[in-house]
Order: C-alpha cells, then sequence, then structure tokens
C-alpha cells in the first residue's frame, strides 16, 4: 500500500472519527508521549481490573494523523486484553513497523491485523514510524508504571 | 547561461523519483547540484589527487593552487577585501561556533551580553549557549513584529552597554525576513560592538558585498550554494583573525612545535586544523563559476518574479496560511494548513514527487512563539519554475481533498 491509500484509508476510518478519544474519570494508569521533533503529543489512560485486564482505556492528544489513527486503533483493540497479552501485542506491533513482513500473534482477530498492517505503510519512513509508535510506547509504558513521559528522539 | 534552460544542467532532474517528475522545492535545506560540481570531483579525485599545503611533488603542489583558487573566487564573489579573509571549515555551524568558541574565550566575561533574534536557526544559537553554560554570559533576543520580520529599530531598542557580539541572520529560513544588515553594523559599530551574520540563506540567493555591508563575520554554507556538502566558509575581518585564537589545533595550522612550545602558522592555515575538505573546496570554485555564469542579478530577479507568484498562489488557496510577511522577503514559503499536520503535508506531497520540508525547521524559539509546533516550507532555487509552483498547488488540494478540507 502506498502512503496516500494509507492515508486515505486511516484518515476516512479514524481521522474523521477518532475512538476513545477523551479522559475519562476512574482510570487507574496513564502516561504520556512527545514526539518533539514534530510535536506529537499524546496522554493515554488506562483502567485495568482486579484481573489485570484492560477494562477501559482511552487517549488524549495532538498531532499528525498517523499518530492520531494508531492511537485511535490501538486503544481500540486493547479493550478486554488482560495485561499480559497487552503487552506481546505492543510487543509484536513494533517488530512489525520497524521490519517483520506480519504480526506474528493469536491474539488478534485477523481484521484487526489487517488494520495495524495498514499502518505498516511507513516502514520505510523512520521519522513517522515514530508518528505510528508513539501511543504503544506510552502504553507500554503506563502498564510498566514508569513515571517519565516516554519520548520518541 | 539562460536561466529558463538551468535545470537541464542538474542531473538530479533526470531521473524519475517514485515515478514522479521531481519537483525539489527543499533548497534552502540543501540545494541540488549542477553537472559540473560533480565532475570537478570526479576528475579531481581521478586524475587530480593529492593533499594540500604539505608535500612538494607535482601533484600536491598542484592541487594546493587549485585549492587556493577557490578561496580567491570566493574572495571575489562576497567581495572580501584579502584573500586570507575566507576561511574553509565543515559547515556554516562550524563557522560559527569557530567565532563563538574563539571570541568567547578571548573576550567574554561573566555577566556579558550577546544579541541574537528570534528567528535565528539553532546553529546561531546553540553555540552562544555553551557560552551561557561555561562563562556565565546572558544571551537576548529582538522580537519579531506581527509580519515575521526583525527591523532596524527591534535590534537598535535590545542593545545595552554589556552586548559584546550581535549575531543574526541575514535571510530568516522560516519567514523569509531579509534584515538591514548594514544599518545594523553600522549602528553597533558606533557602540564598538562586532556583528556576526548567519549568511546560509542569503549567499546562494543575493549579491554578496562585505565590504559594503562592513560585518565583522559572515558565515556560508556551501551546500545550499550548489556546491558540495561537508564544506562552509567564516568570512571574517583580517583584524579579528589575527587576533582571535585558533579554533582547533593540529595538522597544517602551527608554524613551529617544540616539547615546550607551539607557535602558529599565518593566516588562512591558522584557521585550518588538519586535512581539509580538499575535494570539496576545489569543486565549489564550479560553484561559484555556475553563478557567476547565471549572474547575479538574474538569479535575484529569476527567485523574485518566483515568490510573487508562488505567494498569490498560496494567498488565492483557501485554508492554506502563508507564515511571515516581512518587508523584503527571500525566496522561501513557509505555511500551514488547518487541521492537517505539516508532516501529513510533506508526506503526501511527496507522493506527487514534491519535495518540500516539514517540521521547526531548526527554528523551535520562532515557531513557539508563532504558536507552532511544526510548519510546511517550500523553498526555491535557481531551477525553480513556475509549473513547479502550480505542481505544489496542485498537490496541496490533493491533500485538502484526502482530509476533506
Amino acid at each position: 500500500m502506498n502512503l496516500k491509500e494509507l492515508y486515505q484509508e486511516i484518515i476516512l476510518d479514524h481521522g474523521k472519527n477518532p475512538r476513545n478519544l477523551g479522559k475519562f474519570d476512574n482510570f487507574n494508569k496513564d502516561a504520556k508521549g512527545h514526539n518533539p521533533l514534530c510535536g506529537d503529543k499524546v496522554h493515554l489512560f488506562l483502567k485495568l481490573d482486579e484481573n489485570k485486564k484492560v477494562n477501559d482505556i482511552s487517549f488524549e492528544g495532538e498531532g499528525c494523523a498517523i499518530s492520531m489513527a494508531s492511537a485511535s486503533i490501538m486503544t481500540d483493540l486493547m479493550k478486554g486484553k488482560s495485561e499480559k497479552d497487552a503487552k506481546e501485542i505492543i510487543e509484536k506491533f513494533l517488530d512489525m513497523i520497524k521490519e517483520k513482513d506480519n504480526i506474528d500473534t493469536k491474539l488478534l482477530e485477523e481484521d484487526e491485523k489487517t488494520k495495524l498492517m495498514s499502518l505498516g505503510g511507513v516502514k520505510n519512513y523512520p521519522m513517522r514510524v515514530k508518528c505510528a509508535t508513539l501511543s504503544w510506547h506510552a502504553l507500554s509504558s503506563a502498564l510498566e508504571d514508569f513515571q517519565k513521559e516516554v519520548t520518541t528522539e | 547561461m539562460k536561466i529558463e534552460n538551468i535545470k537541464k544542467e542538474f542531473p538530479i532532474f533526470n531521473n524519475k523519483v517514485q515515478n514522479n517528475d521531481l519537483v525539489y522545492l527543499d533548497s534552502a535545506n540543501s540545494s541540488q547540484k549542477p553537472l559540473v560540481v560533480v565532475d570537478r570531483i570526479y576528475d579531481f579525485y581521478t586524475k587530480e589527487f593529492s593533499n594540500v599545503g604539505r608535500s612538494v611533488h607535482y601533484l600536491a603542489v598542484a592541487a594546493t593552487n587549485l585549492y587556493e583558487n577557490t578561496r580567491s573566487a570566493v574572495q571575489k564573489y562576497i567581495n572580501a577585501k584579502h584573500k586570507n579573509e575566507i576561511v574553509f571549515t565543515k559547515g556554516a555551524t562550524e563557522a560559527i561556533n569557530l567565532v563563538a568558541n574563539t571570541f568567547g574565550q578571548k573576550y567574554l566575561k561573566e555577566g556579558d551580553e550577546i544579541l541574537l533574534t528570534e528567528l535565528e536557526h539553532h546553529s546561531n544559537y546553540v553555540p552562544w549557549h555553551y557560552l551561557r553554560k561555561n562563562k556565565g554570559i546572558k544571551i537576548n533576543f529582538a522580537e519579531i513584529d506581527e509580519h515575521g520580520d526583525i527591523s532596524f529599530e527591534d535590534i537598535e531598542k535590545q542593545i545595552t552597554n554589556r552586548t559584546k557580539m550581535i549575531a543574526i541572520t541575514h535571510l530568516s529560513n522560516v519567514t523569509g525576513a531579509i534584515l538591514p544588515i548594514k544599518e545594523i553594523t553600522e549602528l553597533a559599530h558606533s557602540k564598538g560592538i562586532p556583528v556576526l551574520v548567519d549568511g546560509c540563506q542569503s549567499a546562494p540567493h543575493m549579491k554578496m558585498d562585505m565590504q559594503d555591508l562592513d560585518c565583522d563575520f559572515y558565515a556560508i554554507s556551501c551546500h545550499k550554494m550548489y556546491g558540495p556538502t561537508g564544506l562552509g566558509v567564516l568570512y571574517a575581518k583580517k583584524k579579528w583573525l589575527d587576533d582571535l585564537p585558533p579554533y582547533q589545533g593540529g595538522g597544517g595550522m602551527i608554524n613551529e612545535v617544540k616539547k615546550d612550545d607551539i607557535s602558529f602558522g599565518e593566516l588562512p592555515n591558522k584557521f585550518e586544523a588538519g586535512t581539509m575538505a580538499t575535494a570539496q573546496v576545489i569543486a565549489f570554485n564550479e560553484s561559484i563559476n555556475f553563478l557567476n555564469k547565471i549572474g547575479v542579478e538574474n538569479l535575484v530577479k529569476h527567485e523574485n518574479d518566483l515568490l510573487n507568484y508562488g505567494e498569490e498562489l498560496l494567498r488565492k488557496n483557501n485554508s492554506v496560511k502563508l507564515i511571515g510577511n516581512p518587508r523584503k522577503k527571500g525566496a522561501v514559503l513557509s505555511f500551514t494548513i488547518d487541521g492537517i499536520h505539516p508532516h501529513d503535508i510533506a508526506t503526501i506531497l511527496d507522493e506527487d514527487g514534491v519535495a518540500i520540508r516539514a517540521g521547526h525547521h531548526c527554528c523551535q524559539i520562532l515557531h513557539d512563539k508563532l504558536g507552532l509546533t511544526a510548519s510546511a516550507r517550500a523553498s526555491l532555487g535557481v531551477y525553480n519554475s513556475k509549473d513547479d509552483l502550480d505542481k505544489l498547488n496542485e498537490s496541496i488540494n490533493n491533500c485538502k481533498k484526502i482530509f476533506n478540507k
């Protein structure tokens, strides 16, 4: 998929109508991400229940279409996942966006994988890879309870 | 050399980029290279190569002469008084670092002030910041007006009796503002303050006359002037180069080296330690030749026409906002589009073969002041045409369509 097609697809799907945008009240974990080069910012909110499952997840942020769409897609598919599974999905997504041709996990449905693969269009653009991975790094940091803001630099 | 046919002097335009004809609008970042410059590098390495200034064999002497010929060509092009006022560096960044470091070492102490502007590229801020850290100097910024411009008065009111250097851009790489350097220098000198000018954006696009400007230091980036990368020029008045201590130590810049003392070489060797970017210097002579063949008056007219044409196109384009409307403007068109991040703009334009820059263009202070995290920038070079600007506008329209703007 060339980048223009990628844009057309993700803008239509997530740009106009981002999922899970805005803070919710009873979150118990959160983390911020910042890409100083392009100014993209994301603040991620997370509620893990007593079984360490993602009960709710949302984000606030501003940035380019790729970083916003990536956060939108990510928060959508993380709902209901266990902490352990979430970490595996993050790892597999980051593998895919940096080098691999597929997302090697049984934890996602095929249509979810397809959506994530569409973001793989940025693979050859290291500057844009940072946009696509910003919210994923923030989620990883929230799960690890890091206090420090993550940055892609 | 006719400017209308100039594109064919640049081999990069013979090839498709991602199946598109290249519309190159990123010359403020770095310019493309004419074939004569590329050929010169090849010829030097294949037929004439030797290190310069050291050995006495035939090739070494010939290479030294070629190297020094470029120094003379630069002197002439920028109308410097002496050949030895031209120092080659690895870039304009190094040229500014050289001045900040040596001038700072010799003349600056705690509480002294340096005056910059909010328009400065990071390369004319960060080197001074080191002195703030190490020596406790203070850095003041002349503020931009609502047009992204800096006037003579804006500079005048920031000068204090502790100002020890004014370091300012000649032409902003974001707003395109051209600063009144000659007037500012006159004022500064009347108060005994030297002036350093960041000439990266002006040297490729304006007539250069050091004796007329009368500034003390002028930094030039050769790769923005249709020349090779890895090369810059520091112009400095001879009295400063005689007076300031060497910047880097090494071979080529010494006179006598003993176990208990070292004496330094004469100008210009004093500031050119180690083996220099020899091939680049020699090839840069061809860039100067190339510019001379076009004629700087023709170049200025061509780029002014394009700038006016481009400004009008973008002004008419709804939702495109131009950044900066200075009194005198150079060949940059910085803009934003409501609701579309500049990186998205640049990526979509790239798919159409239109190469622009997006980001803060190494001017974070300026972008903070403008309330922006980033902007998109189309910048012009001698090879651009109205066609290129039409394609830019068309591609912006594509981009708006994708984002439903």
